[in-house]
């Protein structure tokens, strides 16, 4: 994929826009459709596309391999952190009313803190996934 | 209109044998889905069947393909009773179990009477999320959220300790 010029033009063109995009469906996702799945699918891709362009090496570089398999854990134990949280400050396990002073706000930052959860798991397990079928047969 | 091409689709999926067409024509199977859900109203389902069916799903299977063989081997060209009359039996038996279902779109029918109500009518003031789908994800099904999440974690660690360690062998 080295010369085609167009494809990797227009790939860098489009990546900003595509991560940005992830990130909005991430944090936008309360008002609009949308949400941590949604969010973390989008931005693996984004990734996923630059490695079809740019080959592994230079997407390992962006995101080296340990990091990545830690993002995978993190962010189900974000998730399971939040539920944990909510049981420590008296409630049941994944309450979120009790994580802030007034229960509305406790929601918002419920969800907010489990969908940065799903997203980052989401998006760490596509980009894995992605890298150890492209890394192979290729020596 | 949809549902057709989704049918057009699916045979010319059956009768192809070169697996690069297949992969495409999967892709467009999972992106006109992806135009069903919304036209049934759920945007957030399209969104995840549009990503995941139409991209990521595609790519993978283009990655295993780059790894095998693009061409499909010819099965033995001669008919088999017993398969024929197995998948006939279990397709007539599960459109028969489609008939006891309520008809679509019926407000009467179990689904629409359980909780659904409760959650469209009080999800906004309990959580003050306008999103209901969201709502409902995070907030009243946190537990399935999580089982989904540790899902996908269980599917990345298996893809992993699978495919990963057989390439540091051949590395060493």
């Amino acid at each position: 994929m080295h010369r085609h010029s167009v494809l990797r033009v227009t790939t860098k063109l489009l990546m900003p826009f595509i991560l940005l995009f992830a990130l909005y469906v991430q944090f936008h996702g309360d008002f609009g459709p949308g949400g941590g799945f949604q969010a973390g699918v989008i931005f693996g891709a984004g990734f996923i596309l630059y490695t079809l362009i740019y080959g592994v090496e230079n997407a390992r570089r962006v995101a080296p391999e340990p990091v990545v398999r830690v993002l995978i854990a993190f962010g189900l134990l974000l998730y399971i952190g939040v539920g944990y949280a909510g049981l420590l400050l008296g409630g049941n396990f994944l309450d979120y009313f009790v994580l802030a002073q007034e229960p509305e706000k406790g929601q918002h930052l419920g969800i907010f803190l489990i969908e940065l959860g799903v997203g980052t798991t989401v998006a760490a397990t596509m980009v894995t996934v992605f890298f150890t079928f492209a890394g192979r047969g290729r020596p | 209109m949809l549902l057709s091409f989704l049918a057009v689709m699916a045979l010319a999926i059956l009768r192809l044998r070169n697996l690069l067409a297949v992969v495409m024509l999967s892709g467009i199977y999972s992106l006109l889905s992806a135009g069903l859900f919304v036209t049934l109203d759920a945007v957030d389902v399209a969104f995840t069947e549009a990503a995941v069916g139409g991209g990521i799903a595609t790519l993978l299977m283009l990655a295993t393909l780059a790894l095998t063989t693009d061409e499909e081997k010819r099965p033995a060209e001669r008919l088999r009773i017993a398969p024929l009359l197995v998948v006939l039996a279990t397709g007539a038996l599960l459109i028969y179990g489609t008939l006891d279902m309520p008809s679509y779109g019926d407000p009467q029918a179990p689904i629409h009477r359980h909780v659904a109500p409760r959650y469209i009518a009080e999800a906004q003031s309990e959580t003050s999320v306008p999103n209901v789908v969201t709502a409902v994800l995070a907030s009243y099904r946190g537990y399935d959220t999580m089982g989904e999440l540790a899902v996908i974690f269980t599917a990345g660690i298996g893809v992993m300790l699978l495919l990963g360690r057989a390439r540091k062998r051949r590395d060493d």
